[in-house]
């Protein structure tokens, strides 16, 4: 998004910038925060192993000779004595996104320096990956009581189990943790160490509110692989 | 001093932009919640699975991770990998297609 300009470097917008970035001697991306760089190549390597769990989990799902269980009556919820198919995991999509949404505007709102807009929408966030967390363990604890374990359960093929806690485990993980990393960047961005250039405790160097962009991509991708898990697991 | 000038030249979005991205996320996921809702099977409900998830997909990377306004360099270094797991789809597709015929074939036909 930030283009500033470097000394005895211009950067060009379309392919003919990608070749001078490309090609360039020293860094390729020049201008471009190295934390965001590195925030992308490790999106990108999470992406990877992301996809070798959904794929095994596509793999022993098409290869296995018992029926498997159907997801829509698996993870349905009783509301009053009628069971709504999938109702918890549709809310925990919503809950996501809503949290994906304000990340994206504390972003905005980061990049306008807006410092209090800011902080209360990170804090948000955070709030809604705590909720969505939160459902998860219910989930998991109503599953573990009815007898699914990741070698057997009573609705179908074994196989269903320890896939379903390998991929919503790991993706639970990510949330977890970007949870944690949105309560100290609220705290952070609303203590105003952005605007004081107050040096963090961890890497000593001065924070800069692009470090709430590379937050939001983190955020964003947690989000994105739930589109995945949602479609593939939940819904196929 | 420098890390100032650096953030003056950042360019924003307007926020209608983000509002509209949120609000078509909520709606294709109301969508593919609905193809469960109504028990759609078969086909149709494969298709229309997949076209809401990569339309999701699509919108969150674009517009949430600003990658329609990043520069080429950065889009390509990120796509073209993609390819690769395409690749591994499609091999393990076969070798899934493999261990299914092995196993009704040693389990349930017998073969010796």
């Amino acid at each position: 998004m930030a283009d500033p300009k470097i000394e005895g470097y211009e950067f060009k917008p379309g392919y003919k910038g990608m070749a001078r970035d490309t090609s360039s001697d020293q860094t390729m991306f020049k201008g471009v925060h190295w934390g965001k760089a590195m925030m992308w190549i490790f999106l990108l390597s999470d992406t990877f192993i992301f996809s070798c769990f959904l794929i095994s989990y596509m793999k022993g799902r098409g290869s296995t000779t018992v029926e498997w269980p159907n997801p829509s009556e698996v993870f349905a919820l009783n509301v009053g004595g009628v069971p709504v198919p999938l109702l918890l995991i549709a809310i925990m999509t919503f809950v996501l996104i809503t949290s994906s949404g304000t990340m994206a505007l504390a972003v905005k709102y980061g990049y306008e320096r807006n410092r209090k807009m800011c902080g209360w929408l990170i804090l948000a966030t955070a709030l809604g990956g705590l909720t969505f967390v939160g459902m998860q363990a219910f989930e998991w604890s109503k599953l573990i009581h009815e007898g699914v374990r990741p070698w057997t359960n009573p609705f179908g093929a074994p196989q269903f189990g320890s896939f379903f806690f390998m991929i919503t485990g790991f993706h639970g993980t990510h949330v977890s943790i970007g949870v944690i990393f949105l309560s100290i960047y609220a705290y952070k961005t609303l203590a105003g160490h952005y605007d004081t250039g107050k040096r963090g405790w961890f890497t000593s160097m001065k924070g800069n509110y692009v470090e709430i962009e590379i937050l939001g991509l983190y955020w964003h991708f947690v989000d994105l692989v739930w589109v995945f898990i949602f479609a593939f697991f939940y819904l196929w | 001093m420098d890390e100032t000038k650096k953030q003056d030249q950042t360019s924003t979005h307007k926020i209608g932009i983000y509002l509209w991205i949120w609000g078509l996320l909520f709606v294709l996921s109301f969508c593919s919640y609905m193809v469960d809702w109504f028990q759609f099977q078969g086909l149709l409900r494969w298709s229309l699975i997949l076209i809401f998830m990569f339309l999701k997909a699509a919108l969150i990377m674009m517009f949430f991770m600003h990658l329609f306004w990043e520069r080429h360099a950065i889009v390509n270094v990120l796509l073209w990998p993609m390819t690769a797991i395409a690749c591994f789809v499609g091999l393990m597709v076969a070798e899934g297609k493999y261990t299914l015929f092995s196993r009704l074939f040693y389990f349930f036909v017998g073969g010796q």
